[in-house]
């Protein structure tokens, strides 16, 4: 097996990766920042996100309204002090994504201009009309073209760690296009991998976002945290789950049921505001949890649209009008047009729940060190405690660049200490990694790894939904083992070694279920309702603080179900309160500011 | 993919270890007004032959993963629908690059050539603590088009001159540096004006513009080539001009 060894190695290219590696790259002058990715950069996940980034941009705006946003929004799940330092940062970086190229929208002014979204008190969603993802991803791409430092490994697979006495020390990853394993020495690893909402059947992300980085991590005896937390998006298109951006009603659209009623003033969201003035935290600038929940109880009143894909909600933007469709939400309109059959300047856009973000993932301090030396993660494949139980909109494009960059930061410093790696000890575990590979290939047996990642899909969805219930999860546990057993007969076929995604898809299935595993196991031990995990069995439907303001950490567990245990949630200035939107979040918010005046 | 419509669709297969080269492959698939190419070809993989590679990510037209040539067509396989092809369908890798395996094409001059047009802000030593840079809408819009690039290389498997000489730069390439040389913020176009007008910088492109109508994103990289054509002629004008004042007053003097 070849071997390379490098300064930091970053597994992932999407937004945190490319950002990670560019700050070690400038924190390290001269060194070799290795940039790995099962994919070229520019098809990483980052590309399809819509609708924008955070910062507390405008004067009526502040760190401290963002930081109870967010707080709220995540239930009071999330580490306050890594809030802090995140909506303290968040501004910095995007006028540093500004810099480095990226076409954010403007005003008449040429000053950048700021939208609403869900959950949020204030305008302060930064965007490049509903391209933000895009063009954030392409700006750190091209910007990282400058720095000789780093070397980018593009379509190389990475299999495992290479860990030496609980520090990291390197990886083995697969160069796809010939076939070959190579192992990686590095002084620091980040893992920037993305999330997992592939284990669903239904859900917004692109075929790459199977998790294994989060597996990884996890087989090392890293905690994967929260995951219990899936993030459902309100308005994907039906059958493919196709992203319709949170824009779309930020810029203000509505949502409608079969009768052309705004439904969701029946869940806490109300009263109705008129039609074309969105009002922050009402009605459909509501959370993301909170509106996919309403949906939720509508399908179940039969008051949404029947369709062959199931039940839609509409989401109908025509009164925003053609030019304004046209500025703000050109993407929009083009996949609408594509995959829906709908041109949403004519007719509403059929819309329902699919998912669309890990909360959860890899435990990290807030340097994104995880548990092992030298191991970090940042964006979505993170834990860092940013979102608590529901991630609001627009949260997780600024994640990317304000963690991408304080992972690539302390990375740096690590490798800096790093010893002279152990070399004949690292060169024995990529023995092994190179052994369990071949073992893969030569698998023999009649199950297909489709099959298992399809009824691994639907079991999700059925047991670890929008609503979970002890039954309901018990049921997805059971398949889950059942598909644990069923995947070692998955036979790969005798091919050529050149990009022979046959074995990959079987890792990335391999993996998915052990995160699967950590998610069902996570809800059913979490004997309450918050955020986005909300239960319907007796005892489970409020939110408990008394015994769930814990995370839930999940570790492996080799053959067994993952063990599960709880960590302390740091509150630094906001005690939980009623989480509450609509005309009741805004007399409570009415009452504390009282409270604190008085 | 419930609907019992099928079809049968041909696709380029190659094993680079045992076939002296490509040959197609008949494959009957269900599917319905919906279905895309990509679903196709995942449905193959899912289902009929697991060892088909090709590349895919988003699904949704803007990851630039899965260009393949559709009855000799450079296209997104996200983008194709079915439907279309009632009369045949036949699925190859992209033109005018190296074939590794099945539909997988070997992108490494193409991603050179795009770090080559230095597609970076450069010259500008503003720093985050001295706030964002001003640009007007106006400003944008100089550059905006063609900032919608998804590097999916199908106007390299459109363009003859590439298929000609691998080394020409090419549309999308050249494109992204002439998105640079517009934009307000950047300094760095004499830099990347040597390039652009380097043996196989711009003046390769002959114009045929069956980039532009390749194009998945209606970027028009065609245009872009020959604006870059026009600047670098000005610019040439500008140094003759300045050689013959230079050699004017030169010529007083004495």
């Amino acid at each position: 097996m070849h071997t390379i060894t490098v300064d930091v190695a970053i597994v992932g290219a999407g937004g945190a990766g490319i950002r990670a590696a560019i700050e070690a790259a400038r924190q390290l002058p001269g060194s070799e920042v290795a940039l790995l990715s099962k994919v070229y950069p520019m098809r990483s996940h980052t590309v399809a996100a819509e609708g924008g980034a955070a910062a507390a941009w405008q004067d009526i705006d502040s760190n401290d309204l963002h930081f109870n946003d967010t707080v709220s929004g995540g239930d009071w799940l999330c580490e306050q002090d890594v809030v802090e330092y995140f909506v303290a940062h968040c501004r910095e970086e995007m006028i540093q994504l500004e810099q480095w190229g990226c076409p954010w929208s403007r005003k008449p002014d040429g000053s950048i201009n700021v939208r609403n979204f869900g959950g949020m008190k204030v305008p302060r969603t930064l965007f490049a009309a509903d391209k933000t993802g895009f063009h954030m991803l392409h700006t750190l791409f091209q910007t990282s073209l400058k720095f000789p430092e780093i070397r980018r490994l593009d379509e190389f697979f990475v299999l495992d760690l290479l860990v030496d006495d609980g520090r990291v020390a390197g990886l083995v990853a697969m160069n796809m296009l010939e076939g070959e394993l190579v192992q990686v020495r590095a002084g620091a690893v980040v893992m920037a991998t993305g999330g997992a909402a592939r284990v669903y059947r239904y859900n917004t992300n692109a075929v790459i976002v199977t998790g294994e980085g989060m597996g990884i991590a996890y087989r090392h005896g890293v905690a994967l945290r929260d995951m219990e937390f899936m993030q459902y998006h309100p308005t994907g298109l039906p059958g493919t789950g196709i992203l319709i951006t949170e824009a779309s009603r930020g810029e203000g659209g509505v949502m409608l049921n079969k009768n052309g009623y705004r439904y969701l003033q029946d869940y806490g969201l109300g009263p109705e505001t008129p039609v074309g003035h969105p009002k922050p935290k009402f009605m459909e600038l509501g959370p993301r949890d909170k509106v996919s929940q309403a949906f939720w109880h509508e399908a179940r009143k039969g008051n949404m649209v029947r369709t062959p894909d199931g039940d839609v909600a509409m989401l109908d933007v025509r009164h925003l009008g053609r030019e304004k469709i046209l500025e703000r939400l050109p993407f929009i309109r083009e996949l609408s047009m594509f995959y829906a059959g709908v041109d949403p300047i004519d007719k509403p856009i059929p819309v329902r729940p699919t998912t669309h973000y890990t909360m959860g993932g890899i435990a990290t301090d807030q340097n994104c060190e995880t548990s092992i030396k030298g191991l970090f993660a940042a964006g979505e494949c993170s834990s860092v405690g940013l979102h608590g139980a529901n991630r609001l909109g627009s949260n997780s494009l600024a994640e990317i660049v304000v963690f991408g960059k304080v992972a690539g930061e302390h990375a740096a410093a690590r490798a800096r200490e790093a010893a002279q790696p152990n070399a004949s000890l690292l060169d024995a575990q990529a023995g092994d990694v190179e052994a369990w590979f071949n073992g893969l290939l030569s698998r023999k047996g009649k199950e297909k790894w489709a099959t298992i990642r399809d009824e691994m899909g639907l079991s999700m969805e059925d047991g670890c939904g929008i609503y979970r219930s002890a039954e309901l999860l018990q049921a997805t546990i059971d398949k889950l083992a059942e598909l644990k057993e069923r995947v070692k007969n998955v036979g790969v076929g005798p091919q050529s070694e050149v990009f022979n995604t046959d074995v990959l898809s079987l890792i990335e299935i391999e993996n998915g279920l052990e995160i699967a595993e950590a998610m069902a196991h996570s809800a059913i031990h979490r004997r309450e309702s918050r955020g986005a995990h909300q239960r319907l069995d007796e005892g489970c439907t409020q939110r408990d603080d008394e015994n769930f303001l814990r995370h839930s950490l999940a570790y492996y567990n080799k053959d067994a179900a993952p063990r599960i245990e709880y960590g302390p949630v740091k509150i630094t200035k906001s005690q939980p309160a009623k989480r509450v939107y609509g005309a009741e979040g805004a007399s409570q918010e009415k009452n504390s500011k009282e409270k604190g005046n008085g | 993919m419930a609907d019992t419509k099928t079809m049968t669709i041909k696709i380029s297969r190659y094993n680079p270890e045992k076939d002296g080269e490509p040959h197609l492959e008949l494959y009957t698939i269900p599917w319905s007004e919906k279905t895309v190419l990509l679903d196709a070809l995942q449905y193959i993989k899912d289902n009929l032959s697991p060892d088909l590679s090709f590349r895919s990510s988003c699904r949704m037209t803007i990851c630039g993963s899965c260009g393949v040539m559709i009855n000799g067509v450079p296209k997104l396989a996200c983008k194709a629908p079915l439907r279309e092809y009632q009369e045949g369908l036949t699925v190859e890798p992209l033109a005018n690059f190296p074939i590794e395996r099945d539909l997988v094409v070997d992108l490494t001059h193409f991603m050179e050539y795009i770090q080559a047009l230095k597609p970076y802000i450069l010259g500008n030593i503003r720093r985050p603590s001295d706030g964002p840079n001003k640009q007007t809408p106006e400003e944008i819009a100089k550059y905006h088009k063609y900032s919608m690039c998804i590097n999916c290389g199908l106007c390299y498997a459109a363009c003859p001159q590439f298929g000609l000489n691998p080394k020409f730069l090419g549309p999308a390439a050249i494109t992204l540096g002439r998105r640079y040389n517009l934009d307000s913020r950047d300094k760095g176009k004499s830099e990347r004006m040597e390039k652009i007008n380097s043996e196989n910088g711009v003046w390769g492109c002959t114009l045929v513009g069956y980039c532009s109508e390749v194009c998945p994103k209606h970027v028009d990289p065609a245009a872009a080539l020959q604006q870059c054509k026009v600047d670098s002629a000005l610019e040439f004008a500008a140094s003759v001009l300045n050689c013959k004042k230079k050699e004017a007053s030169h010529g007083n003097k004495a």
